[in-house]
């Protein structure tokens, strides 16, 4: 199975110089009667650069695993390396840090605000890195220009069409340049149009040299991604890449 | 495999960072996407504001009324009254008095009445005991300007008509007595003569003793009612810088042999006391105002509380995009006081144009001290720091992950 020579790799640090997520041996347990295990000894490792697809049903862990990538949760046990640094070993300003400058998050329900315009929301992406206003802006500003919402940038985004938000949720994403997107399902709100669309922005994002990370339930949505891993019951089932 | 990668950006990342300014902005956000409960939250806050800021400007208003009129009055009048003696009995001024107090240094104008052992009456039907509480003073002429007095209506007595049977009636005696009348063709009953009313006083602020006494003229005084020319109150004036002099001086000159038999006061005294004595009255109405801000950050709390329960997912959201626990909790915080501060200038506003509209209407000066608007606004920064605390603890509490999966 590919997910132990990864693995293998990781541990021995032999090609640890590129590695935008390196996990090893995550374990998550959700307390409870009885308590859900939801990350059972999972060991998985993304180079910078790559688009990977992690599927799996409903259930499987897929969002837990989204929350550990995101530094948003703490695995119970195993090591979380993200961009290099050790999760488990950061206080919450340091993992705030992390999200501000180096994670990008992309959300099914896009979590935009409505009542105000793309570039706002956009433009918060960078609240947090403590960029003037006016700077923010201007990143903003390009950032929607280069995913094809140039013309749409003082609309509410409540004037906007779903597949229009979510792109405008990406630029949010990724107006900071992070070392990795993250995106949980990010066509599941879309009709099959719309989704094939952010889809291909996403495609662009990462030939342009953006890490991607699509969380998705879809079978088709992860055939369309270089590499998908397959996860069932907290642990990666296979993990198979496309050769092009 | 642990320790930074040597690769470019493997550095630690810079600090999240929020800007004061961009608090603000965000904070300002969150109210404007409820602009209707905003301004119901900022109304309980600004009603307690406005009573407050009301009680102290009505107050420091009337206070500066009863000091325009002191300063209008003079300070500077002194009256002299026998007291009592050491066996209990009351006291007399010599007769001679008077002109003692007038050979006192500083003093610069004095005057003197004295009371008659007479009543008065609108005719001579009524009965005896109907007095209508009225005194009957013998006045020496120049007491009007010792005393500050105006006449009402006609005119004071002057050495020609205090020698004959004529009156003045203070304020209060001529309401009672019913005399609007003073061109000579009204007359009054007094002791057994009809005496002539000649004028009325408006009333006198330092001495209102004579508000409610009929005055007659020194001599008319001793000639027909059989006046014994004894003073019973000595008005004195002198330079404000020799008053606490004089007021030393004055029982020992107005009674050389026992000056202990002899009271001095100040009028203007008792009317600064009577303005004093309301603060009770507006420490109480401040304690109500600051039972209505009270009230006022309670509801701030409760919107607050609902605030942070709606909007999980945006401070998932937040926390996402690198927001630390202590930005969550700023904002939310910065939320409450931008609320509370709304409702307090708007209080402000509303308390000074209450106090503005009053004080016009009973033709006092406006008096609004800046201490009141500056105690007004820190309240308001208080109440909303301390009705924000627990809700936005609760916001930086909540794990991101929960924030997240709320609907």
């Amino acid at each position: 199975m590919s997910t132990d020579t990864l693995a293998t790799a990781a541990s021995t640090g032999a090609a640890g110089a590129d590695a935008v997520v390196e996990l090893e041996d995550v374990v998550r347990v959700y307390p409870g009667h009885p308590p859900v295990r939801a990350l059972r000894g999972l060991s998985l490792r993304i180079d910078r650069g790559e688009l990977v697809g992690i599927v799996g049903p409903s259930g499987a862990g897929k969002s837990t695993l989204l929350h550990i990538l995101g530094t948003l949760d703490q695995a119970d046990s195993g090591t979380v390396h993200i961009d290099g640094h050790d999760v488990g070993a950061m206080n919450d300003r340091q993992l705030s840090a992390l999200r501000a400058h180096r994670i990008g998050f992309v959300f099914q329900q896009f979590f935009l605000n409505p009542g105000v315009s793309a570039l706002d929301n956009v433009a918060d992406g960078l609240l947090y890195t403590g960029a003037p206003l006016a700077r923010r802006r201007r990143r903003a500003r390009t950032t929607l220009e280069r995913v094809g919402l140039g013309n749409r940038m003082h609309h509410r985004t409540n004037e906007l069409s779903g597949g229009q938000r979510q792109r405008v949720a990406v630029a949010r994403a990724v107006a900071g340049r992070p070392s990795m997107l993250l995106a949980d399902e990010p066509t599941g709100a879309l009709d099959s149009a719309s989704g094939a669309g952010v889809l291909d922005l996403l495609h662009e994002l990462h030939s342009a040299g953006t890490t991607v990370v699509v969380i998705t339930p879809d079978h088709d949505v992860a055939d369309s991604l270089p590499r998908q891993v397959h996860i069932l019951d907290g642990r990666i089932e296979h993990d198979e890449r496309r050769t092009r | 495999m642990t320790g930074p990668k040597p690769n470019g950006r493997a550095g630690a990342p810079t600090p999240s960072r929020l800007r004061p300014r961009d608090v603000l902005r965000v904070a300002a956000s969150g109210l404007r996407a409820r602009p209707l409960r905003a301004v119901l939250s900022a109304l309980g806050i600004a009603v307690g504001i406005a009573a407050m800021v009301a009680v102290v400007g009505i107050s420091a208003s009337s206070r500066e009324e009863v000091t325009e009129q002191l300063e209008a009055l003079g300070t500077n009048l002194l009256t002299v009254a026998p007291g009592q003696t050491l066996g209990g009995q009351q006291a007399t001024l010599p007769e001679g008095s008077v002109d003692m107090v007038a050979r006192v240094g500083p003093v610069t104008s004095v005057s003197a009445v004295g009371e008659v052992d007479a009543s008065v009456y609108r005719s001579a039907e009524i009965e005896e005991t109907h007095t209508n509480g009225l005194t009957v003073l013998a006045t020496r002429t120049d007491l009007l300007d010792t005393v500050g007095g105006t006449v009402s209506s006609g005119r004071w007595l002057d050495d020609a008509l205090a020698g004959y049977p004529t009156v003045v009636l203070g304020a209060n005696a001529a309401e009672r007595l019913g005399v609007s009348r003073t061109d000579g063709t009204v007359s009054v009953w007094l002791g057994d003569e009809w005496f002539t009313v000649v004028g009325t006083l408006d009333p006198v602020p330092l001495a209102p003793e004579l508000d409610s006494a009929v005055l007659i003229g020194w001599p008319a005084a001793m000639e027909v009612l059989g006046f014994d020319g004894a003073p019973t109150t000595i008005y004195e004036r002198s330079p404000e810088s020799a008053v606490a002099a004089v007021r030393d001086v004055l029982p020992a000159t107005v009674n050389p042999s026992s000056p202990e038999e002899v009271t001095v006061s100040r009028p203007s005294d008792a009317l600064a006391a009577q303005a004093a004595t309301d603060e009770t009255l507006t420490t109480l109405l401040l304690a109500l105002g600051g039972v209505a801000l009270l009230v006022g950050g309670i509801g701030v709390a409760n919107t607050m509380v609902i605030a942070v329960l709606e909007r999980r997912s945006e401070i998932g959201l937040r926390r996402a995009l690198g927001a630390t626990r202590a930005h969550v909790r700023r904002q939310f915080l910065g939320e409450s006081v931008l609320l509370a501060g709304l409702g307090g200038v708007g209080g402000a506003v509303l308390g000074g144009g209450l106090t503005a509209a009053f004080a016009s209407t009973r033709g006092w000066p406006l008096a609004l001290p800046a201490w009141v608007l500056a105690a007004a606004a820190g309240a308001t920064i208080v109440v909303g720091a301390l009705a924000g605390a627990y809700p936005a603890a609760r916001a930086a509490r909540m794990s991101p992950t929960t924030a997240l999966s709320a609907p």
